[in-house]
């Protein structure tokens, strides 16, 4: 019995950091010794034996999972302070991204509108979908959880499921049933510098530059100001926080609308990076969000960013590596099963009473 | 409204006082036979019949789900595998798919000639039921140390890994040309099932197959009436309530915890083969992470844990969409001037419904007994509790 508890302690502390980077580490080696096509010439393939390739995909997974991080943060939070998975968030997301690509119209910005204008306009645009992403999440809890409090613990989440429902119909008639490519407004595609070979895109430069400065103003804001104390609080303990005098009604409400204006400001990425929105959009970002929320340790803020570039960085392996990325998503749904398994709080979450 | 209520309690007392003691038996060899002459009553191929089917057929997925979610409380997001699992055991037994093997196991009609496998509908629907149990015990083996929301994450990964091998399955090779699915395109020209005396079964005659899944729900109903009052179904709520004090009382929780997930899964596997055949292919399109929801939805809508509540969600959310919002109420905007058809905003209204009547009454249509005492038994000591401090009965704050 003792080398099989000697065992499953060692699996649960380094089972999951094996398993997360036995993809780099394999294709590091192989990139290194094997070597990679890098190109033809004259029909020759050219074979490579650097780290260009696999600092490529790590880069291209990093921005990638800026958005995650961004959508797996409202999880994170809503989670942390009634239990609830939130099915509707990523589809919140998705209405931030029709809002910020019907707001480009608005405010007449095109690829050819000047850097100072786009700047500024963009600004805006972000601050918009914020606000109308974060007043939506509000509303819907407002409507949907809020009178379901002491309600047996399902019945919020089919509310969820059905605001999800009523969310992408809203997308459907909104924009149409298929996938719709947007004007490329920042060109994000263009190379701004060079990393040694590795060359930097404008859209990796604003994916994660937007990202850094909302994650951490938030932490800031949870950690430091008063409301943040009482979002803490309330996720502890609703009950006593009320007892100290914590609106905690508000507080539910404020945690939502942080969620939904982070998910807003994923959207306006989304769009500009991806340059393609549709729909159905939400729904797999939801997925994909909140696997990353529960792999870094759901409740927790540092978790969700850090599960939400992994799980970019396991993409965009997955993508560029393994059969043309069709799977992709049994990939990352095996990583959720292997960290439930190896180790159910998360690479950063404490022991809670339901994954202990 | 408590009078009321105790006044409606003395009548039903009263009813039962005067009814011999054999007519809740009666009462339901008389539904019984009234579901049976159903079909005489509709077109025969009409769309109200094929919505009867399949919401028939969706009432054996929430009894099955039912057992896992509201017997045994492991709450399970990835029930369209057992779905998947199911129907692709008819794709693989009862039809050409697998054109290398010639095996054929009492089948009538050109199925008996026909290149692959093809197996009799009755053994079909066993295999499924076995493949599905035991993909259930593997799907709920990394569960067991977890709870609540987390075993909804597991369960979750799996149906959409599932998902992603059905669409995928045309990468995988058994050898000699064969794969495991047809991904998108389906596996089509499944066999019917054939069952002597009842009648053709083709898509313009509906009425056997209604008496088909219609008899794999009185099964299934029955055996989630026995196992309800069983040692093992006791076991379930028990785990349900508090798994420390029950397996501190002795009840094995591994195996109970396994059995519930099997269960469930054999029932969804039954009906899965069932709408296998019936919607004459197995496509990797119908096997979405959103019909584990559809089914879940049933099931919370129901009452969680009710048999009834179970029977009365499957049915209404399966006419709800194939019946109400397709065929009687697509026409209304129309008629009201508007210019766009139903079913363009039929998720929406179909979310708008869940909101509705979870805001509405939370705890489902017909919410089981022992938990609609447990709720009212809260009440209670809440009301003592703030009456006289010493007269509360204690209960748990919460259920895991």
């Amino acid at each position: 019995m003792r080398p099989i508890a000697w065992a499953r302690r060692w699996l649960g502390r380094w089972g999951l950091i094996i398993a997360l980077a036995a993809l780099p580490v394999l294709y590091l080696i192989h990139d290194l010794t094997t070597g990679y096509q890098a190109g033809l010439v004259n029909g020759h393939a050219v074979i490579h034996h650097d780290l260009t390739r696999i600092g490529l995909n790590v880069v291209q997974g990093l921005s990638n999972g800026s958005i995650w991080a961004l959508i797996a943060i409202g999880y994170t939070l809503v989670y942390g302070i009634i239990e609830l998975i939130n099915f509707a968030h990523g589809d919140v997301f998705m209405i931030g991204s029709f809002t910020a690509v019907g707001l480009y119209s608005v405010f007449g910005l095109t690829p050819s509108t000047g850097a100072v204008g786009l700047i500024f306009g963009l600004l805006a645009v972000l601050v918009v979908s914020m606000i109308v992403c974060g007043s939506l999440n509000t509303l819907i809890e407002r409507v949907g959880y809020k009178p379901l409090r002491g309600a047996p613990k399902l019945a919020p989440l089919i509310t969820a499921v059905g605001f999800s429902f009523i969310l992408q119909n809203v997308g459907l008639v909104w924009r149409g049933g298929s996938p719709e490519s947007v004007p490329d407004l920042i060109n994000q595609g263009q190379t701004v510098f060079h990393i040694s070979a590795l060359p930097i895109q404008r859209g990796y430069i604003l994916a994660i530059g937007v990202m850094i400065p909302l994650v951490f103003g938030l932490s800031w804001f949870v950690r430091s100001t008063r409301l943040g104390r009482a979002m803490r609080a309330t996720a502890q303990d609703p009950e006593a926080a009320r007892l100290m005098g914590i609106n905690v009604n508000q507080t539910i409400s404020l945690t939502f609308l942080i969620g939904g204006g982070l998910a807003g400001a994923a959207g306006l990425i989304y769009a500009l990076y991806q340059t393609n929105i549709w729909y159905f959009q939400g729904f797999k970002a939801g997925l994909i969000a909140f696997t990353a929320a529960v792999m870094g340790g759901i409740g927790n803020i540092a978790g969700a960013v850090l599960g939400g570039l992994i799980i970019g960085v396991i993409q965009s392996f997955s993508d560029n590596r393994l059969a043309g990325g069709e799977w992709t998503e049994a990939v990352v749904f095996g990583y959720l099963i292997l960290i439930m398994v190896l180790r159910p709080r998360g690479l950063l979450g404490e022991e809670t009473r339901e994954a202990g | 409204m408590n009078e009321l209520r105790a006044q409606l309690k003395e009548w039903r007392a009263a009813i039962d006082r005067v009814l011999p003691s054999w007519w809740p038996r009666a009462l339901a060899f008389a539904l019984i036979g009234i579901g049976i002459v159903l079909p005489f009553a509709f077109s025969n191929n009409s769309g109200f019949m094929n919505a009867t089917i399949i919401a028939v057929a969706y009432v054996v997925m929430s009894l099955g789900l039912n057992i896992v979610v509201g017997f045994a409380g492991l709450l399970d997001l990835g029930y369209v595998a057992f779905y998947a699992l199911g129907a692709y055991t008819l794709g693989w037994f009862g039809s050409d798919f697998f054109f290398k093997a010639k095996v054929h196991v009492g089948v009538h009609g050109i199925a008996a000639h026909e290149i692959g496998i093809h197996l009799n509908f009755i053994l079909i629907l066993i295999a499924a039921a076995v493949i599905c149990a035991l993909a259930g015990i593997l799907i709920g083996l990394p569960t067991l140390r977890l709870r609540g929301d987390y075993i909804a994450i597991v369960t979750l990964a799996f149906g959409e890994i599932i998902g992603v091998v059905a669409v995928n399955g045309t990468d995988i090779h058994l050898g000699g040309g064969m794969t495991l699915t047809a991904g998108n395109f389906g596996i089509s020209a499944v066999d019917a099932p054939y069952f002597p005396g009842i009648g053709q079964f083709n898509l313009l005659n509906l009425r056997p197959w209604y008496w088909l899944i219609f008899a794999i729900m009185l099964v299934v109903l029955f055996v989630n009436l026995r196992l309800r009052d069983s040692r093992l179904g006791r076991a379930w709520v028990a785990l349900r309530e508090d798994e420390v004090a029950a397996v501190s009382m002795g009840i094995p929780s591994v195996r109970t915890k396994l059995s519930a997930y099997a269960m469930g899964a054999a029932f969804g596997g039954l009906s899965g083969a069932f709408l296998g055949t019936y919607f004459t292919t197995v496509n990797a399109g119908q096997f979405q992470f959103g019909f584990s929801i559809f089914i879940l939805a049933m099931v919370i809508i129901g009452g969680l844990g009710s048999i009834w509540g179970a029977v009365a969600g499957g049915l209404l959310l399966g006419y709800i969409n194939y019946y109400l919002i397709p065929d009687v109420l697509n026409s209304l905007p129309s008629k009201l001037g508007l210019n766009f058809q139903l079913v363009t905003i039929e998720i929406g209204i179909y979310g708008f419904l869940l909101v509705l009547v979870m805001v509405l009454r939370p705890q489902g249509l017909i919410p089981e007994r022992r938990r609609r005492l447990e709720l009212t038994q809260q009440i209670a000591a809440t009301d003592a509790e703030l009456g006289e401090p010493t007269g509360g009965i204690q209960t748990t704050g919460e259920a895991p």
